[in-house]
Order: C-alpha cells, then sequence, then structure tokens
C-alpha cells in the first residue's frame, strides 16, 4: 500500500461513523453547460435536443422536469444516466462525471442510478422476482444475495404475493412497482423517472407517487420526475424545472414557480390546474354591456395569497353587496393555493370597476369578462 | 411390402435424421451468432459495425439465393475438403449445413429484432454490458420466435436433405428416386412421401408447442 493509499484508507475509516450529512447545497447531480445535438443522418436533418443547461439538482430532493413533448425532457434525464453523452459540457452525479466515462466504468455508475419507464420495460420471460432480480444478476450478486435482496424488495413495492408471476398476469400499477424494486434493486442513490404514470389511472397514479415519496423520505433516494402531467409534479416534487426547445426556462421551488408563472409553458401547465377556461354554460351567456339588474363577471386568479379563502367574503364586504361564485377551482401546490373564481357582482361597468380595484390592491389579478342577467 | 423394402425404408430415414440433426445443429450454432449479430450491428445498434453487418448481410442473401442443387455442385470441392469425400450422407451434412446456416441468420435475425428496444435501454441503464444484453435479455425474449425460427429450419432442411439424394447423400429423397422412379416401384414412392409428411407433422407439432410453452408474453392457464 502506498502513501496516498493509506491515507485515503485512514480518512475512509475516520468518516465512517459520521452519515453524510444531507447539506441542504449539496447537488446529486449537476450540469455543466450542457448542450446536446443530435447529429444529422441521411434524409433527417440534426437535432438540438438540449442547450445551455446549467444547473443542480440538490441531494435528497424530488424534482420535477416539465415541458411540452419533444423539449428535451428525456433527454435531459438520459444524460444523468449515460445512455446519452453530452454534445458539450458535463454531467456530474454524485461528484463523478458520468459523461466523461466510458465502457465499464460507465456500466458501473449506471447501477447506482436507476431508472423507471413509461411503459415499465419488463421482460416478459421473467417472473416478477427474476425481473427485480435482473440488475443484481448483472452486478454479479451471489444467488442467495440476490433472492434476499429480491424479498426485501417486493415487500418494500408491496407486491410480495405476485413474486412468482409474469408480467403479462399483472396490472399496470403492479408492473410498475416491479419496475420500481428493479430500479432500486442495486441501491442506487439517484432514481430517474420518465413518465412513469403517464400510461395508469389516476387512482394507480396516485399509489405509485406515493411509493414513489416513501422510497424518497425513508430511503433518501434523490428522484428526478419527469412528467407532462401536472398533477404529478403537484402531488410530489419540491423542486421543478421547465424546459421548452431545449432551454431552461424557469427552474426554482415548485409553490414559488407555480405562483409567479412566468414563461408561456409555465402558464400552460398551470391552467390545467387553475382551468382557464369559463364554463360553456356561462360563456353563452355573457354580453360585452351590462344588463340592467343584471351582474358583472369577474374572473380572480389565485396564485399563492393564503387569504384566498376568505376573499369572496371581503369583497362583499367591501362591495356591500352578494357575490355570487359562478365557477370556482382551487387547488394547492406547495403549501400554496393555486386557482381561479369565476364572481358574479350584482351591477353595472361601475361595480365591476370598484371590484376589480379592490381585488388589485389585495394582490389578486382580476378581468372582467362581460356581463349576465 | 417386402421385409426388405421395408429395411430399406427404415434405413433411408435414419440416414435423413443423421443428416438433418447433425445440419441443423452446426447450422443453428453459425446462424443464431451471425443472425443476432446482424440483429444488432446496424448504425447506433449494440454491436454497431454497419459495414460489417452490410458484408455479413450480402454473403447470407447470396447463399441465400442460390438454388440448393447448385449451391451442392459448386461446392464439391469444399465438401471434399471437409468430408474427405463428395458422397454418402456425411458429405451431405456440408451442403445442407451452408444452405441452412444462412437461413437461419435471416430467421434469428427477425426473431431478435422483434424484441422491444426499450428493453436494451432498460437494461443498459443499469449497466449491462453488450453480451448480458444478449443473453439476458434478446435471446430469453426472443426465445419463442428462435423456437419457431429453428422449426422452420429443420423442416426445411428434411426438403433439402430429399434432394441431396440426387448426388448420392442416400436417404428418403435418394430411396424415392432410385426405387420409386427409376425401378417404378410407386408404392415406395408412395411410402417416402408418408414417412417425409409424418416427420414434418412431427417436427412442426413438436416446435409450435415448445414454441408455446416458452412464450409468456401471453397468459396460459
Ligand atoms: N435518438 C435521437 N435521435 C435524433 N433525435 C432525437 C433522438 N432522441 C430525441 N431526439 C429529438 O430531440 C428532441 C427532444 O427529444 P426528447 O425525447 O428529449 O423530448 P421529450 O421532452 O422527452 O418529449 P416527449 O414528452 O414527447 O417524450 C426532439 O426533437 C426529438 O425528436
Ligand atoms: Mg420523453
Amino acid at each position: 500500500m502506498n502513501v496516498h493509499q493509506s491515507l485515503t484508507a485512514a480518512r475512509s475509516v475516520e468518516s465512517l461513523p459520521v452519515a453524510p450529512a444531507p447539506v441542504a447545497n449539496d447537488a446529486m447531480v449537476r450540469f455543466e453547460a450542457v448542450s446536446k445535438v443530435y447529429p444529422a443522418y441521411r434524409d433527417k436533418p440534426s437535432v438540438q435536443a438540449l442547450q445551455d443547461i446549467d444547473f443542480a439538482i440538490p441531494r435528497g430532493s424530488i424534482t420535477g422536469v416539465i415541458g411540452r413533448s419533444g423539449a428535451g425532457k428525456s433527454s435531459l434525464v438520459r444524460l444523468i444516466n449515460g445512455l446519452e453523452k453530452p454534445s458539450s459540457g458535463r454531467v456530474v452525479v454524485d461528484g463523478r462525471d458520468v459523461s466523461a466515462l466510458a465502457g465499464r466504468e460507465l456500466r458501473l455508475a449506471q447501477r447506482s442510478i436507476g431508472m423507471i419507464f413509461q411503459h415499465f420495460n419488463l421482460l416478459s420471460s421473467r417472473t416478477a422476482a427474476d425481473n427485480i432480480a435482473l440488475p443484481l444478476e448483472i452486478a454479479g450478486w451471489s444467488k442467495a444475495d440476490i433472492a434476499a435482496r429480491v424479498a426485501e424488495l417486493l415487500e418494500l413495492v408491496g407486491i410480495a404475493d405476485k413474486y412468482d408471476r409474469y408480467p403479462s398476469e399483472l396490472s399496470g400499477g403492479q408492473k410498475q412497482r416491479i419496475g420500481i424494486a428493479r430500479a432500486l434493486a442495486t441501491r442506487p442513490n439517484v432514481l430517474l423517472s420518465d413518465e412513469a404514470t403517464s400510461a395508469l389511472d389516476p387512482q394507480t397514479t396516485r399509489s405509485i407517487l406515493d411509493l414513489l415519496a416513501n422510497i424518497n423520505r425513508e430511503l433518501g433516494v434523490t428522484i428526478v420526475l419527469i412528467t407532462h402531467e401536472m398533477s404529478v409534479v403537484r402531488q410530489l416534487a419540491k423542486e421543478v424545472v421547465v424546459i421548452d426547445s431545449g432551454h431552461i426556462v424557469e427552474r426554482g421551488h415548485v409553490a414559488e414557480i407555480f405562483t409567479h408563472p412566468k414563461h408561456p409553458v409555465t402558464q400552460a401547465f398551470l391552467s390545467e390546474v387553475i382551468g382557464d377556461s369559463v364554463p360553456v354554460s356561462l360563456a353563452s351567456r355573457l354580453v360585452p354591456q351590462p344588463i340592467v339588474g343584471g351582474k358583472a363577471v369577474i374572473r380572480l386568479q389565485i396564485l399563492g395569497t393564503d387569504a384566498g379563502d376568505t376573499i369572496v367574503a371581503r369583497l362583499a364586504r367591501e362591495l356591500s353587496s352578494d357575490v355570487a361564485v359562478l365557477s370556482a377551482r382551487i387547488d394547492e401546490i406547495g403549501g400554496q393555493h393555486v386557482g381561479s373564481l369565476t364572481l358574479g357582482v350584482p351591477g353595472g361597468e361601475a361595480a365591476a370597476i370598484q371590484a376589480i380595484s379592490y381585488l388589485t390592491r389585495q394582490k389578486f389579478s382580476a378581468e372582467r369578462l362581460g356581463y349576465v342577467a | 411390402m417386402s421385409r426388405e423394402l421395408i429395411n430399406l425404408i427404415i434405413q433411408a430415414t435414419g440416414e435423413s435424421l443423421f443428416m438433418v440433426s447433425v445440419a441443423a445443429l452446426v447450422a443453428a450454432s453459425f446462424g443464431v451468432p451471425i443472425g443476432v449479430f446482424l440483429a444488432t450491428s446496424r448504425r447506433g445498434e449494440l454491436f454497431a459495425a454497419p459495414a460489417a453487418n452490410s458484408i455479413l448481410g450480402v454473403i447470407v442473401n447470396a447463399t441465400r439465393s442460390t438454388p440448393f442443387i447448385i449451391l451442392v455442385v459448386a461446392i464439391i470441392p469444399f465438401t471434399r475438403l471437409i468430408a474427405g469425400t463428395s458422397i454418402g450422407s456425411g458429405a451431405a451434412i456440408v451442403p445442407l449445413t451452408i444452405a441452412a446456416a444462412p437461413f437461419i441468420a435471416r430467421l434469428v435475425e427477425a426473431a431478435i429484432r422483434e424484441v422491444d428496444g426499450g428493453l436494451i435501454e432498460t437494461a443498459s441503464s443499469f449497466g449491462a454490458s453488450p453480451l448480458q444484453i444478449v443473453f439476458k435479455v434478446l435471446i430469453p425474449e426472443a426465445l419463442p420466435g428462435l423456437v419457431l425460427a429453428l422449426t422452420l429450419a429443420v423442416v426445411s432442411l428434411l426438403g433439402y436433405s430429399a434432394m441431396v439424394g440426387a448426388v448420392g447423400g442416400g436417404g428418403l429423397g435418394d430411396l424415392g428416386i432410385r426405387y420409386g422412379y427409376q425401378r417404378f416401384m410407386p408404392e415406395m414412392m408412395l411410402a417416402v412421401v408418408v414417412v417425409l409428411i409424418a416427420l414434418v407433422q412431427t417436427v412442426q407439432t413438436a416446435g409450435d408447442y415448445l414454441a408455446r410453452r416458452v412464450n409468456r408474453r401471453v397468459r396460459h392457464r
């Protein structure tokens, strides 16, 4: 043993009893000036899938990546586990530059990065237990160790009774549980999820998301979650990255991003939650001119004000008249209210102006849609 | 039919089975790896080697498009080199193998290409080497298709083996021609055809059964 080796050995022994403290700013994954170009081939032009990607995914976090189809989400996660190489820049995972690895070294690094897929990607020729065992066989574990680990994982994902079933005998939710168990088999510290719930119904989606949240809490696995479903980000993620045409257009805490959406893509995703369309029955009755004895229709957005739940009562008090709720949709994102209300305020233009100015003073964004009888 | 003729049929059946099984085994041991390579060596694939893929593809196609009887005659020097002789059942195995290997390679290629590309990506994502992907993912997942491919190859070999009779290869085809046609014994011709039909049926039924057994893509009760 040379001096250098003995020094490292001494240090690692010393540091053993101290668990690696989860530092808030400690990055599990770091993108450094990353671009990804798929080169032109035959009649297909080259595609710039990602450009100037520079951000970090905190250790132990659940980070959502959202964007439209073709935005570059899959390319982004495939760079993390080395399925793709960046055209320029570096991707550092757990302190190791994955983009510089190849061959055996890359394959070793990949064992500490798990991935789950939209269509589960289970081997149809293997039972549930044997599917979970696959990464362990590949990593060269002994039969006994594999059996013990697989039993543990089946328990963890709650399908212990299905161990000898083939994928064709299982439901989508059960298949994804196997996918999750398989991804966690080699005890990775990052779990990548590419649209893992997109093929599932809402109820099953919820149970899978709960499982992922548990895994993050109990095992401290950092989760990167690609999705085009706002509800997934809302339920699970703390951090969100919005990408569009290969660029990161917004990122930050989920509550912050969705209460102050700046980019049109973020706004579009948000409108999935708050619903920016007026109910058809109401829209058909709307007229641009005030109606005697009718109401002004005002729509307000609730983005992160925790006083959102009392605004109707306060507006009624301010106007000294009854305020009708014509439609409402309020949800919670990262502990903040997000939604929209369509209100009917008795009166004409003056009433509408008074209501909007009050709401604006109260930091709501409000607009007049028209009038109804 | 006399005892003697029945013995001739039994002997010829034995020769045919010998030629076909040895040729099938040797052809499969070349054809399966070649097929796997053809299925995984185009641009961007597991063992990407587009040039080798094209060249091998041309050779495979050339062999497959050569009529069998011409192949038999054309490779007589090669057959002599390998078998020491160019007549008899042993020698006939050489052209049978050379005809069957590319056929098997193409069928194997097709079966392997049927495997969902997502599975390759999945295995790569947890650090499988290309060889591990072949043995742990591609071959097990393609197994029903591979079984059917080999079944088809054996059936075709039974047909080809009847042809090598024409060049002194022995076997059922030889018997049918020599007795049924040249000595004008229609009952012999009929017997040979019946035995061949029975063999083909048996092989096909067994292959279908096996393929169904190893297919986990559908539920079976
Ligand atoms: N292997 C590839 N070769 C060439 N172009 C590719 C390849 N993979 C992706 N692309 C292109 O790169 C761009 C980004 O693709 P990517 O799959 O990352 O998008 P995505 O955000 O995951 O989309 P989706 O939501 O539809 O899955 C697209 O224009 C796509 O056509
Ligand atoms: Mg994608």
